[in-house]
């Protein structure tokens, strides 16, 4: 056999396997979406949206007090998370180029992006809970605020170190100090892509259950104090899907149909803003 | 002979870990001319360029000794630096537009220096934009991002942004080796122009370069200063062996 005819071989091999392997992982990814959309859309009604829980048994029962529970856990998630996203990303890239400390606090921060998102429900309960004696959805946006922090440091960080050093020069050389080039230059260069980084980042905690079982808890009734234990959208498709009644699976289905769909709208939406970005 | 607007005195140089990059360099710059630096790569021109507006300061371990004299006291001990890079301004090799519109990129350093009033902004960002000779193909799109603007636009915003601080010098780094010949050639024909209102002080690789535009012209080698002169007397008749190997093409 010559050897232009085994790297071909060789060649014909490697990609069958890499083809089957993305076909393997997008079977998957279709079959759970379409499932989800198949059996969500029917249920999808204007009570869903509009009412609270009725009782077990009772009929016309709704999601209301989980989707508010679920926007309040998590605009208090981003409120604390993305300011200290932004601004560990902006020491990263900025002051701490060169020190130990830098090289390590990224690192970390790679390795918190892949802890298991329930360690941090239970490191919240521990330090949250526990002390204060009762579930909140204070615990609950800490623990989703957690998760944030990395994902949104490290693309802060990404895409600050990807403004031109030249840029900074040119500041630096019209007399600016350094917390102007930093504030209105370089987050300006940079700010469609911290943009799409905190998109990603609230999609990434949308879909979020285990943190929030030992913070936020659940509750069935409509709370905006976030000083209680809260419900959230997740939390009660876990309990749904669990419990006994069929027009709880119902509702299961249908808020897991409406989650799905914010998640890859929020994601789609930031894959726009990336390809928007580098055409121009 | 224009009296010079800086002395360099014995001027040296360290990067950190004690690097000697410009060595013992004393010369004059002459007020209202275009003083050219040629000399091989890494031959510490651009180091040298770079102490004028203590850019080198951004840089942990490096150290100047000697003086730069300028306006009565060394430059090189001063403390307000923010004041003395809105006097001495500064080039880049590639331009580097600010992420915003072209009508901001002028009046950042603007604002830098305390200037709010919209219609003094407006004036003084039109005034440069003039002076840089940009204004007629800007004028409609001052809106518009910065980087909308060819390389050569760019490089010319790059100067009207320097321009409006008012400078005293302006410094350039390689200003058109980024660019296609007919934007240097723009370039250049803008610098011959500011030197009625400005001093320039050029760093280039290209010598036709520094003998069309200059006045003078330094050759420095290995971090020295070998020879510096009129423009004319350099490149006919240079003193030193080693300027007119360089100039003639033997090395470098």
């Amino acid at each position: 056999m010559t050897e232009i005819a085994k790297r071909k071989i060789i060649n014909t091999f490697a990609l069958s396997l890499a083809c089957a392997a993305a076909a393997l992982g997008l079977f998957w990814l279709i079959f759970i979406l379409a499932d989800v959309l198949r059996h969500g859309i029917a249920f999808i009604t204007p009570e869903l949206f509009l009412n609270e829980a009725a009782p077990p048994g009772m009929e016309g029962g709704g999601l209301k007090h989980a989707f508010i529970g679920q926007l309040l856990i998590t605009f208090f998630a981003v409120l604390i998370g993305i300011p200290l996203g932004i601004l560990g990303g902006t020491y990263l890239a900025e002051y701490g180029r060169h020190p130990w400390l830098g090289r390590f606090i990224s690192t970390l921060s790679d390795i918190m992006i892949s802890v298991p998102s329930i360690v941090i429900g239970t490191f919240v309960y521990a330090i949250f809970v526990k002390p204060i004696g009762h579930f909140s959805g204070y615990a609950g946006a800490l623990a989703l605020a957690i998760i944030m922090i990395p994902v949104v440091l490290r693309t802060t960080e990404e895409m600050i170190a990807l403004v031109p050093w030249e840029i900074r020069e040119a500041a630096f050389a019209l007399g600016a100090p350094y917390y102007k080039v930093i504030l209105q230059v370089v987050y300006r260069g940079a700010a469609t892509g911290i943009f799409t980084g905190i998109l990603l980042a609230i999609a990434r905690i949308a879909g979020e259950t285990a943190p929030l079982l030992f913070t936020s808890f659940n509750n069935m009734f409509l709370t905006t104090n976030m000083n209680e234990p809260m419900p959230s959208l997740t939390v009660t498709i876990y309990q749904y899907a669990m419990g006994p009644y069929d027009d709880w699976h119902e509702m299961a289905w249908a808020a897991s149909f409406v989650i799905t769909l914010f998640i890859l709208g929020l994601t789609i939406l930031g894959r726009i803003i990336i390809r928007w970005k580098y055409k121009h | 002979m224009s009296d010079p607007i800086m002395n360099v005195n014995n001027l040296n140089f360290y990067y950190q870990g004690d690097v000697h990059a410009v060595k013992n360099m004393s010369l004059e710059i002459k007020r209202n001319q275009i003083t050219a630096l040629i000399g091989p790569s890494g031959c510490g021109k651009t180091t040298f360029l770079r102490c004028f507006n203590r850019m080198h300061d951004l840089y942990p371990g490096h150290r100047y000794e000697g003086e730069i004299r300028y306006e009565g006291s060394n430059l090189l001990e001063r403390k307000d630096i923010t004041e003395l890079r809105s006097k001495i301004g500064m080039v880049f090799q590639k331009p580097t537009p600010f992420p915003m519109s072209i009508f901001d990129n002028i009046a950042y350093g603007l604002k830098l220096k305390g200037i709010k009033n919209r219609a003094e902004l407006a004036d003084r960002v039109e005034q440069a934009l003039k002076q840089a000779a940009l204004w007629e193909e800007a004028r409609d799109r001052l809106k518009q991002s910065a980087n909308s603007l060819s390389g050569g636009q760019q490089q010319r915003l790059v100067i009207a942004r320097a321009l409006a601080a008012e400078p005293d010098v302006l410094l350039f780094d390689e200003p058109t080796s980024a660019l296609d010949p007919v934007s240097t050639s723009k370039i250049e024909e803008l610098m011959v122009q500011l030197k009625q209102d400005i001093t320039l002080l050029i760093v280039t690789h290209n010598m036709q370069q520094a003998a069309r535009i200059s006045d003078r012209t330094a050759f420095m080698y290995m971090g020295e200063l070998i020879e510096i002169d009129d423009t004319e007397t350099m490149f006919t008749n240079p003193k030193q062996k080693l300027t007119e190997e360089y100039i003639t093409g033997r090395f470098g």
